[in-house]
This record gives structure tokens, sequence and C-alpha cells, in this order.
């Protein structure tokens, strides 16, 4: 049996790499999140964080091109269950109850569309061309300026805040789904991974906006 | 009771079809809502006009034959509860109810509220059974079977083909009766030697009809007339898993 046409062309296997990919890139939101947190801890640990991960850019491109080809996989592989799952259903119902379906569940593919387009617009804002690149004291790019620079702006700061959002509610779907299409949700589990998803989407909304929230709140105004 | 159906009619499967209002005037609350049918039905025929088809066999919420989406739900929302078990004492006086047909592509109509199910049969044949034969009828406690195991095995078992899942799922997928059948048989000793064949046999047959992709809405679980769990999907993913590596690598 060719193990990749039964993973790339059956349902339950395009389910594995949805999940998969998730895994990982919800491994990297966490990661993401606590590294930022960091920014409250003042503009010299910060810049330090920043420069440390520069330090040994084999490792960071080996990250980077590891996400991209997560990203790259995850949006393959839901356009085609899209695709699959609109044609199974061409008629719809003239009456519709959703019973218990959750909102979130039924707008995986708008909530992962809107969040593709704010990563591409984050990485213009912060890692590709950002607006400020300046240095700081011991010549390390100040990333503590450029993020309380980016987010003064209150339009940038609210795409975010929106973004950040949809991410979690994509999330509170999403991570207790990739436990059941890994086949981990029976018994006793299902209960708790749907808890944990639910908790954790919430602890990254909150960990996340809490860098604009407090930077339009004043946070960081004194190296403007 | 007073009720206006709102039904789907097609004369068959090229028909477009459409919806067709009716009165029901003398619905008693003690009637089966296929009962409530039956006198539409007739009232129908009396006026020489076409019944209403539908599907039903035995009526008492064994077969799974019975198949109609009751104001949006399949099954028309009483827990655990197929369509020819529901009675009018659910609706209220005056109420309109409108009636379709389970909606999905493997599954086209037929005529009216009629669809054919076939699909589900095929995905049967291709290994939704035991080809061991199994000899006369073994001593009772002859081959151990573990309570976890015989209970798994037997909720599975409680799958009556009806094919609510798909018809409440919004991707019309068909995960909760393939992975119900393939949990069955595959916890159960005389299931257990099949159980790598049987699973990418079903997986396949269930993907080239055409059914979707589980989106894990939970909607199937919740119309199962039979209360079969989401767990059993999560666990066909880990059947299919093992089996799709254990057949790459020539494992036995
Ligand atoms: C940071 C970015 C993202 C993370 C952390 C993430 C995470 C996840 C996770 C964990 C799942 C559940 C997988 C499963 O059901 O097994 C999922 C599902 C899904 N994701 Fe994403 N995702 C992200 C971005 C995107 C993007 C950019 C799209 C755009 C196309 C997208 C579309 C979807 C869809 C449609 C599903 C549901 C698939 C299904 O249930 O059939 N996601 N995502
Ligand atoms: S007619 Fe047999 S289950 Fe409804």
């Amino acid at each position: 049996m060719n193990i990749f046409k039964a993973i790339f062309c059956s349902s339950l296997g395009k389910k594995y790499i949805m999940g998969l990919t998730g895994l990982a890139l919800f491994g990297f939101v966490i990661g993401h999140m606590v590294g930022n947190l960091q920014i409250f801890m003042g503009q010299e640990k910060i810049n330090a964080y920043a420069a440390m991960l520069k330090s040994v850019p084999k490792l960071l491109w080996v990250a980077r091109i590891g996400l991209l080809f997560c990203v790259g996989l995850h949006i393959w592989a839901a356009s085609q269950l899209v695709r699959e799952n609109r044609a199974a259903r061409p008629s719809r119902y003239e009456v519709n109850d959703p019973t218990v379906t959750t909102f979130a569940s039924r707008t995986m593919i708008w909530s992962g569309l809107i969040v593709f387009a704010f990563i591409v617009y984050h990485l213009f804002d912060f890692t590709i061309a950002p607006d400020y690149l300046g240095h700081d004291a011991k010549d390390r790019h100040d990333v503590f300026k450029m993020v309380i620079l980016g987010f003064s702006n209150p339009f940038s700061s609210l795409f975010y805040i929106i973004a950040n959002g949809l991410l979690c509610i994509h999330l509170s779907h999403g991570v207790k789904s990739l436990f059941q299409s890994l086949g981990f949700s029976t018994g006793q589990f299902r209960g708790w991974f749907d808890r944990f998803a639910v908790v954790i989407a919430w602890v990254i909304f909150i960990g996340n906006t809490s860098i604009p929230a407090a930077v339009l709140l004043g946070f960081g105004k004194e190296v403007l | 009771m007073k009720l206006t159906l709102k039904i789907w009619r097609q004369k068959n499967g090229n028909d477009a079809g459409g919806f067709v209002t009716y009165q029901a005037n003398d619905v008693n609350k003690d009637m089966s809502f296929l009962e409530m049918l039956d006198v539409v039905n007739e009232g129908l025929i009396a006026e020489g006009k076409d019944p209403v088809a539908f599907d039903s066999d035995c009526r008492e919420g064994i077969c799974g034959t019975c198949s109609l989406v009751i104001n949006g739900v399949p099954h028309g929302g009483q827990k655990a509860t197929t369509a020819c078990q529901l009675h009018m004492r659910h609706f209220q006086d005056g109420q309109t109810i409108t009636i379709e047909p389970w909606r999905a592509r493997p599954f086209p109509v037929v005529r009216d509220l009629v669809v054919d199910r076939d699909a589900f049969d095929k995905i049967i044949q291709s290994g939704g059974f035991v080809s061991a034969s199994t000899g006369g009828t073994p001593d009772a406690n002859a081959i151990p079977i573990s309570k976890d195991a015989s209970d798994a095995a037997m909720d599975a078992a409680q799958c009556i083909g009806c094919g609510a899942c798909v018809a409440a799922c919004k991707n019309a997928s068909a995960m909760l009766f393939v992975s119900a059948k393939v949990s069955h048989l595959g916890l159960l000793p005389q299931g257990k030697v099949e159980k790598d064949r049987r699973v990418l046999a079903m997986v396949k047959t269930m993907d080239e009809a055409g059914f979707g992709n589980c989106t894990v809405t939970g909607a199937c679980e919740a119309v199962c007339p039979k209360e079969i769990s989401l767990d059993f999907i999560s666990r066909l993913n880990r059947d299919y898993a093992t089996a799709v590596f254990k057949s790459a690598w020539g494992a036995k």
C-alpha cells in the first residue's frame, strides 16, 4: 500500500494533515505569545530575546521554513476538504437548525482565511519591512520601540486585536478537533480536550491582545 | 390539532422538486409522525391526488428506514428518537412543520421524501462483515471478552444505518456511520482478525461515494436516534492510521 496515497488522497488522511500542521502552528502560537510577553519585563529583556532568536541564523531559518511548510500544507488540506464538503451537500435545507454545533466549528474556513491575511500583514509589519529599524544602546535591533510605535497606531492595534479574536475562535474549535482527528478523543479524554481548547484559546487571546491594549493605554510611552 | 405542512415534492431524480403546502386538520396528538403523514396521504388519495412518498418499515425505531428532516433536524430533534417513534404531542396546535428528505450527493432523491441509500450498502459490502466461518454457537464464556470492549462494541452495534448523521452534517460526512460499523466488528475477537483490511476498504468506499469530511461539529451525534458517540470517529481515525502504517511497512 502506498502510504502517501493513503494519507494525501483519503478523507481521514487529509484530516491527519490538518491536525498535525494545526498542532505545529498551535505550538508556535503559544511559543510566540510567551516570548512576546517578555515585553512587559522591559526594553532590555525583549531586545535581548530578539537578538538571541537571531543569533543562530540556521536554526531560525529551519524554523521559518518549517512553519511556512505547515501553513502551506494546512491551507492545501483545508481547501481540498472544504471543496469536497461543499460538493457532498449540493442542495441546502429549507429550514436550517444548527442543533448543537458551535459558531466556531461552522466557520473554520473563514476564521482561517482572515487569520492568514493577518499573518501576511503582520509579517510585513514587524519582520519583512518594519517601518522602524532603529537600534538600542547596545546596538541591538530595538524591538521594544518598534512594537510600541506599531501599536501606537490604533488601527494597527485594532486589526491585531480582531485577528487574534478570530485566531482564538479558530483554536477554540481547532484544538479539540485535532485530538479527534488524530484519534485521541475517546472516553474521558474528550471532555478534557474540549475544555482545554476553550481555556487555551482565551489564554492566547488575553495574552496576545494585552500588548496592544497596554500600548494604547500608555505603556512604553517614554521611548517614543 | 391543526397543522400546516410544508412538504418537499419531487417526481423523480431528474425533477427539480419544490415545496407544497398542505393543511392537516384532524391530527391526533397520540399519532406518530408517520401515522400523521398516513392520514394526510389518505386525504390526498381521496381527492385523487398523488400521495407523499416516504420510507418506513418497522415503525418501532429499529430498522433505520424512516428518513425525514423535520424543521431542519433529521428525525425531528427528540433525543434518541426516530421519525417513526416521534409523537405529535411534541408539536403545537397551529404549528407549521417543514418536511424535507435527507440531502447529500451520495443520497439522491428517488421521489418526494425517499432517498437512495445504496452508498451505505456499498460501504458495508466493502468490509462491514466477518468473513471467517464462526461455526456453531460456542459455549458461553468460551471466548473471553472484556466488559469494556463488549460494552463499546454493543454501543456501536446500535447503529441502524438510517443516515441521519449524513443528513445532519453540514459536510454530509458518513464518518459516524462508518466508525460505528468499524468499531462494532473490530472490537470483538471474531472481527478483530480483519480489522485493518476492513477499515482501509470501508474508508476507501466511503470516499469514493462522495461523502464529505468530518469537521467535528457534533451534529451527527446530536441527531443520532441510537446515540452513537463521536468517540467512535476518533477511534476510526486511530484504526485507520494504524492500518495504513502497518500495511505500508508490511507489519503483521
Ligand atoms: C496560526 C494559524 C493557524 C492555526 C494555529 C490553525 C490551527 C488549526 C487546528 C488545530 C485545526 C484543527 C485540525 C483538525 O481538525 O484536526 C484547524 C482546522 C482548520 N483550519 Fe486552521 N489554523 C491556522 C490557520 C489557518 C488558515 C490560514 C486557514 C486558511 C485556509 C485555516 C483553515 C482551517 C480549516 C478550514 C480547518 C477545519 C478543517 C476541518 O475541520 O475539516 N487555518 N486549524
Ligand atoms: S421505520 Fe424503522 S426505524 Fe423508523
